[in-house]
């Protein structure tokens, strides 16, 4: 038979993939400023998008240190008993969305008081002998927004005088947050996509000068995976290419940063990410985007072509 | 060993191209398709090696019907059906000799094979000492060559040629016809659209003459039979 089943089926020899490896190499050099605009693409895509994400997350980190540190305090009945204090812990305990449930006693509260207040606290030392505060619960919720709907819940219960978590500001904050990030993560999906746009429309230029290759690899019976393999590494290269400067710039500028901004930051509760791990997760992830957006593009502006 | 039955193509902008062609053409056959520009000629030779479908009707090829074949499968058709235009395709960044063993490359063969197969092909077309020279730096007719050498070294049965003088002067013309003899005594079939009314007139073979979509003519040792 003139047609056979048989040598499609041949698994590819490694041979051929060191072909298809050579070819993707010459060809970046062969396509010279093609390459150049493509990685170029990447490379602005990609520090564009890296930034972004740098500064999303961190902000992500900081809201995320400003929620865990809400908390809700519940002020004691003075009129409660032992038994009574226990029956309000248990049944705040039952709540499902509370996490923990922490005793601090009139005296420890003063403690804090006074030592947060530092000099100025030494004045309240004289309510050592006769403490006008209450004892209190700090409870946890295992979500921070959760924080209101468990206080209101709470406020209800017998023995609990006093329910306080930052009213009103707190609801400020989740809502800012919450749209920051929404906003956050529009922006680098959006991102993505203008940048997917942009390669792949490099990438066709590239490749409809290469068309003519293709048409003759088709008319000598190269099959279509045989086409397309060295496009597709061709594209894994320009990805990569095109993430070496973003990491290069995003680490260096972030290491610098860091320094910066990290002795400020001390002593507040606020903190940025440390530069390890958080760069070497970013370049993982940039690399890693480089080469879908290359490979992608790549193989988008060949499928025209491949169509017997 | 090709063979058309009730062939139709219209295409999508409503040009009919093959309007019922039935046509055989035996192994080792050598076979001039003539007729005005527009006639249909192009699409005939384009359908055999499936660059165009059939809308309807029958080609077979060595009895598998190209029509129908999947597309996963026409590389391998093509792998045994050699073809040659007019204006070479060559790719201008690799040299003759990477030009050729692109062809052999393709289907991977083993790499001695391909030195050798391709050498012994460059050396029937004449152009063994120009291996090493890209295309831009060759003449009309050497790049012909080449473009014959690439078509030919996996040893196809069946040559396809597109008006392969069409872009050359009488003397080149010539040579390149007895290249196209020499392949055609080995053995291969090969089926030639052609305006060069000296060729088909002078080295006698089939004509199959086409006009408005169908076959008006088909001559054994005929001649072109159209003023130029």
């Amino acid at each position: 038979m003139f047609v056979t089943n048989r040598e499609v089926i041949t698994a590819m020899k490694i041979r051929t993939f060191n072909r298809h490896i050579r070819e993707s190499v010459k060809s970046l050099g062969r396509n010279g400023w093609m390459t150049f605009a493509s990685a170029s693409a990447v490379t602005v895509t990609l520090l564009l998008v890296g930034v972004f994400f740098v500064i999303m997350m961190n902000l992500n980190k900081v809201a995320t240190t400003i929620e865990e540190d809400v908390e809700i305090r519940v002020h004691i009945d003075v009129a409660a008993t032992e038994q009574d204090q226990n029956l309000l812990k248990e049944k705040i305990e039952r709540i499902v969305q509370v996490k923990s449930v922490t005793y601090s006693s009139k005296e420890q509260e003063l403690e804090n008081l006074i030592a947060s207040l530092g000099e100025e606290g030494e004045a309240f030392k004289m309510f050592e002998q006769d403490n006008p505060l209450n004892d209190v619960f700090v409870i946890k919720t295992k979500d921070p927004l959760d924080t209101m709907k468990v206080a209101k819940q709470i406020e209800k219960f017998e023995y609990a005088s006093k329910v306080k978590y930052g009213q009103g500001q707190i609801e400020k904050l989740f809502e800012f947050l919450k749209v920051s990030r929404n906003v956050g993560i529009a922006l680098v999906v959006g991102l993505l996509f203008t940048a997917m746009f942009l390669i792949s429309n490099t990438i066709k230029i590239t490749i409809f000068s290469r068309r003519r290759e293709i048409e003759i690899m088709k008319l000598v019976g190269a099959t279509s995976w045989f086409i397309r393999w060295p496009f597709f590494l061709e594209g894994l290269w320009l990805g990569l290419l095109g993430a070496i400067l973003p990491i290069a710039l995003i680490a260096t500028v972030y290491n610098y940063a860091f320094d910066f901004i990290q002795p400020k930051l001390e002593g507040h509760f606020i903190q940025v990410l440390e530069f390890n791990p958080f760069i070497y997760q970013v370049s993982g992830i940039l690399i890693l985007m480089g080469a879908f957006i290359g490979i992608w593009g790549s193989m988008m502006s060949i499928r025209k072509f491949l169509k017997v | 060993m090709i063979e058309m039955q009730e062939v139709y193509k219209k295409y999508p902008n409503g040009v009919t191209a093959a309007n019922g062609i039935d046509v055989k053409i035996k192994q080792g056959e050598f076979v001039y398709v003539v007729g005005p520009s527009g006639a249909g000629k192009s699409t005939f030779i384009k359908m055999m090696y499936r660059e165009e479908k059939p809308t309807k009707g029958n080609i077979l090829i060595n009895g598998v019907n190209i029509g129908r074949l999947k597309g996963s499968k026409v590389p391998l058709l093509r792998r045994n059906i050699g073809v040659v235009f007019q204006d070479f395709k060559l790719l201008p960044t690799l040299t003759v000799y990477e030009n050729v063993a692109f062809a052999l490359e393709v289907i991977e063969e083993q790499p001695k094979y391909i030195k050798k197969r391709v050498m012994e092909t460059l050396d029937l077309v004449g152009l063994k000492h120009k291996a090493r020279m890209l295309p831009t730096e060759l003449s009309g007719g050497e790049q012909q060559r080449v473009s014959i050498a690439r078509s030919i070294v996996n040893s196809p049965k069946v040559m396809i040629a597109d008006e392969p003088t069409g872009n050359l002067d009488p003397d080149t013309s010539w040579e390149i016809m007895n290249i196209f003899e020499e392949i055609n005594t080995r053995g291969t079939t090969i089926v030639m659209a052609t305006h060069n009314k000296e060729i088909v007139n002078t080295i006698r073979h089939r004509v199959i003459a086409i006009e408005g979509g169908q076959i008006v003519r088909d001559e054994q040792r005929g001649d072109y039979g159209y003023e130029n």
